[in-house]
């Protein structure tokens, strides 16, 4: 296993726990063709979303995955807590084989693996009131026989949340709740079973800028008190580096990059990771410059390139770049790029 | 005389609930050649400000008093004939918020902008031709691409060539409504990027809205910080910026993160932005604000001169602000 210093953050992490560790995780998913919509049986057609990852997180950390729509990180999330069937890899969650659970086990162990969707409009039932949505997942676990009994969970987790006195919000529906408040509930929901690690996808996105930064706060102070561990999916580079520990750069379905944040965002050692830094605007206007950007498009996930991935768009690419495809690497403490000549 | 200049603009929506206020008393000028960025949260009021200048309201929208002089000429009180004949377009144009899903997926993008230039000006279909091929160029579209269909472009260069047909007819003034928001960083340094060539190239004023904080200290000379419906804030960026004086300006640009700082706790304000429907009373920002006293909850302050170059303000409290003091200090 994978034994890391994380320093930088919010402080050291005082545990070295790893909590969940990813190997080669890979989904790709099938290319429907033509207008039968016959699965393609070419075995090349398919979307590389997710081509073979690797990663752990400690227990208590705050770990981003960073990169432009469309690179996997959503599929990534989704195949960690085996909403979506990995196509190959393996998952080990708190020393357990996640791959290998039948679908009982897994429903078991789901309790202490949650997730928040980047839509708090969506992802909840707009007809049940808050007590109904938050208690929802205790019953489905049959923690607790009926509403009436969730009450004591449903307060604590409200206050937990900050939203105060929970009496006043258990009634609300979600057309009553600020979206903020509603990503609050949101959370409240993957808290109220106490789990160890969260899959936070987009949690702010659609969140005004003056409301994110209670949500962030809320979810730091979870991983530092609780020792929650989050897998937080972001393409907002300047928030990850405010809030995560460790970042991982994606591209293509591939890590290309991963290090503790200071580091990784004062000192980027990728090509890719530098144009998406330089392309960050920042909020000054005594410091303009829109940055060198890649050129080209982002290929597309069916027929990635040869090598690696960046070569087309990369400004240091030479032969060996079109052919072999570099491994990721460890660099110094801690770091890791795949990349010949970064 | 600003070429544009807005005048205690009223812009309210009639719902089955009440009425919305959703522009109450907005005034600002834009300059021939610059930028005002317009900043605020969601619902704040950004894009009815907008749409009222261009006449696009939807029909339970109206604008309930004000002016909106072009070059001095009141464009208000036009007839709409005129309005759609020689200013949307000629003078004024738009690239509205998600427009480049608004492309017609029938057309090659090629005759959807030569068809804007028909539709505006008297030009032969071959000068519209070469004058849609410039625009391409101009953005960074390769012409070659016109007899393509919009879904065989990115959304990166569908919004490219949205800002290309908002240039069709050489407007002085263009609006763009959240020009960047669903793309991309790499993407959005692009079209910021070409935007800011155009302007210079053209000599283009420009209205650029977004809640983001960076795209406006990027590319805007100015900057008018709305809330609730109001300027709260309004001077030229540096000095915004630099020196922000309302508690709402002086929370948003503390909560927004910059990737180049140092790493730093994210700050938040309470609350959320009020319900236009039911705004409190006095200076709609009191609830969240922590320098909030007794006036404040019943009076609602004006926008006033703070500093000698035109930075105003609409705050009771500007005098307790020292440069320095950290109001959102949590
Ligand atoms: N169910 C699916 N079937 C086929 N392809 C899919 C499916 N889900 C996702 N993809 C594709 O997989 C790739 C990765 O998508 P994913 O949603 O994981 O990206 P993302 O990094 O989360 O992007 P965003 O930032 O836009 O949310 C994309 O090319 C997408 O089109
Ligand atoms: N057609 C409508 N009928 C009633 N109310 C409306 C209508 N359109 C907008 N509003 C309300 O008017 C207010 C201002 O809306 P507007 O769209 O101008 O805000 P905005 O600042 O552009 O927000 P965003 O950043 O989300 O685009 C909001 O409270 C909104 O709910
Ligand atoms: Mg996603
Ligand atoms: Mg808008």
């Amino acid at each position: 296993m994978e034994s890391i210093e994380i320093i930088g953050g919010r402080g050291t992490i005082g545990c070295k726990k790893v909590i969940l560790e990813v190997e080669n995780l890979t989904k790709h998913f099938p290319l429907r063709r033509g207008i039968k919509g016959k699965l393609a049986s070419n075995s090349t057609s398919t979307v590389k979303a997710v081509d073979g990852v690797s990663f752990s997180i400690m227990k208590g950390e705050f770990f981003g995955v960073v990169g432009e729509s469309g690179c996997g990180k959503t599929t990534m999330g989704r195949t960690i807590l085996r909403l979506l069937e990995p196509t190959k890899g393996k998952i080990v969650f708190k020393n357990t084989d996640l791959i290998a659970l039948n679908t009982g086990q897994l429903k078991k162990i789901r309790t202490k693996m949650q997730i928040i969707y980047q839509d708090p409009y969506e992802s909840m039932n707009p007809r049940l009131d808050v007590y109904r949505i938050i208690s929802e997942p205790l019953r489905v676990q049959r923690i607790v026989k009926n509403l009436h009994d969730a009450f004591p969970y449903i307060k604590e987790v409200l206050e937990d949340v900050n939203m105060v006195p929970p009496e006043k919000y258990m009634t609300r529906y979600p057309y009553e709740l600020s979206g903020g408040e509603r990503q609050r509930v949101a959370i409240a929901r993957a808290l109220v079973l106490k789990p160890d690690f969260i899959v936070a996808d987009e949690p702010v996105s659609m969140l005004d800028v003056s409301t994110r930064g209670g949500i962030l706060n809320l979810m730091l102070k979870l991983s530092r008190e609780r020792g929650v561990a989050f897998l937080y999916i972001t393409h907002d580079l300047a928030t990850a580096r405010h809030v995560c520990h460790r970042i991982a750069v994606m591209y293509l379905g591939k890590i290309v990059e991963k290090g503790p944040t200071d580091d990784l965002v004062k000192h980027p050692l990728h090509p890719y990771t530098k144009a998406l830094i330089e392309a960050v605007l920042v909020p000054d206007p005594k410091k303009r410059g829109f940055g060198e950007v890649l050129k080209g498009e982002i290929p597309s996930p069916i027929y990635p390139p040869s090598g690696c991935r960046l070569h087309p768009r990369c400004p240091i690419a030479r032969d060996i770049c079109k052919e072999v495809e570099p491994k990721l690497m460890p660099v110094d403490n801690n770091r890791m790029v795949a990349c010949y000549f970064a | 005389m600003a070429l544009l200049e807005v005048k205690d603009l009223k812009v309210y929506y009639k719902t089955l609930r009440g009425c919305v206020k959703a522009v109450d008393s907005v005034s600002l000028n834009i300059e021939k050649g610059r930028a005002l960025g317009i900043a605020g949260e969601s619902g704040c009021g950004k894009t009815s400000m907008a749409m009222a200048i261009l006449r696009l309201l939807p029909v339970n929208g109206k604008v309930y008093g004000g002016l909106v002089m072009l070059d001095g000429v009141d464009i208000l009180s036009m007839d709409d004939e005129e309005f759609r004949e020689s200013v949307r377009w000629k003078r004024i144009s738009m690239i509205s918020q998600g427009a480049m899903n608004a492309l017609n997926p029938v057309h090659t993008v090629g005759e959807q902008i030569i068809e804007a230039i028909l539709t505006h000006e008297d030009v032969t279909r071959s000068e519209a031709v070469r004058r849609g091929n410039d625009l391409l160029e101009m953005v960074g579209i390769h012409p070659g691409r016109s007899k393509d269909y919009p879904h065989e472009f990115s959304g990166g260069m569908k919004q490219r060539i949205v800002i290309a047909m908002a240039l069709s007819c050489n407007p002085d003034i263009v609006i763009a409504d959240e020009p960047t928001t669903a793309l991309d960083v790499m993407v959005q340094s692009q079209i910021l990027k070409a935007i800011g060539d155009l302007r210079n190239a053209l000599d283009l004023s420009l209205m650029l809205i977004t809640h983001d904080l960076s795209i406006i200290a990027q590319t805007c000379d100015d900057i008018a910080v709305m809330y609730g419906g109001k300027i709260i804030e309004y001077g030229s960026v540096v000095n915004v910026y630099g020196n922000p004086k309302h508690p709402y300006s002086i929370g948003l640009l503390k909560s927004f993160p910059n990737i180049k700082a140092e790493k730093a706790p994210i700050i938040s304000m309470p609350g959320s932005p009020p319900d236009l429907l039911s705004p409190p009373a006095g200076c709609k920002f009191h609830p969240r604000c922590p320098l909030a006293k007794g006036i404040c909850l019943e009076k609602e302050p004006e926008l006033a001169k703070v500093h000698p170059d035109n930075h105003r303000v609409a705050c009771h409290n500007t005098d307790m602000l020292k440069k320095g003091t950290d109001i959102w200090n949590q």
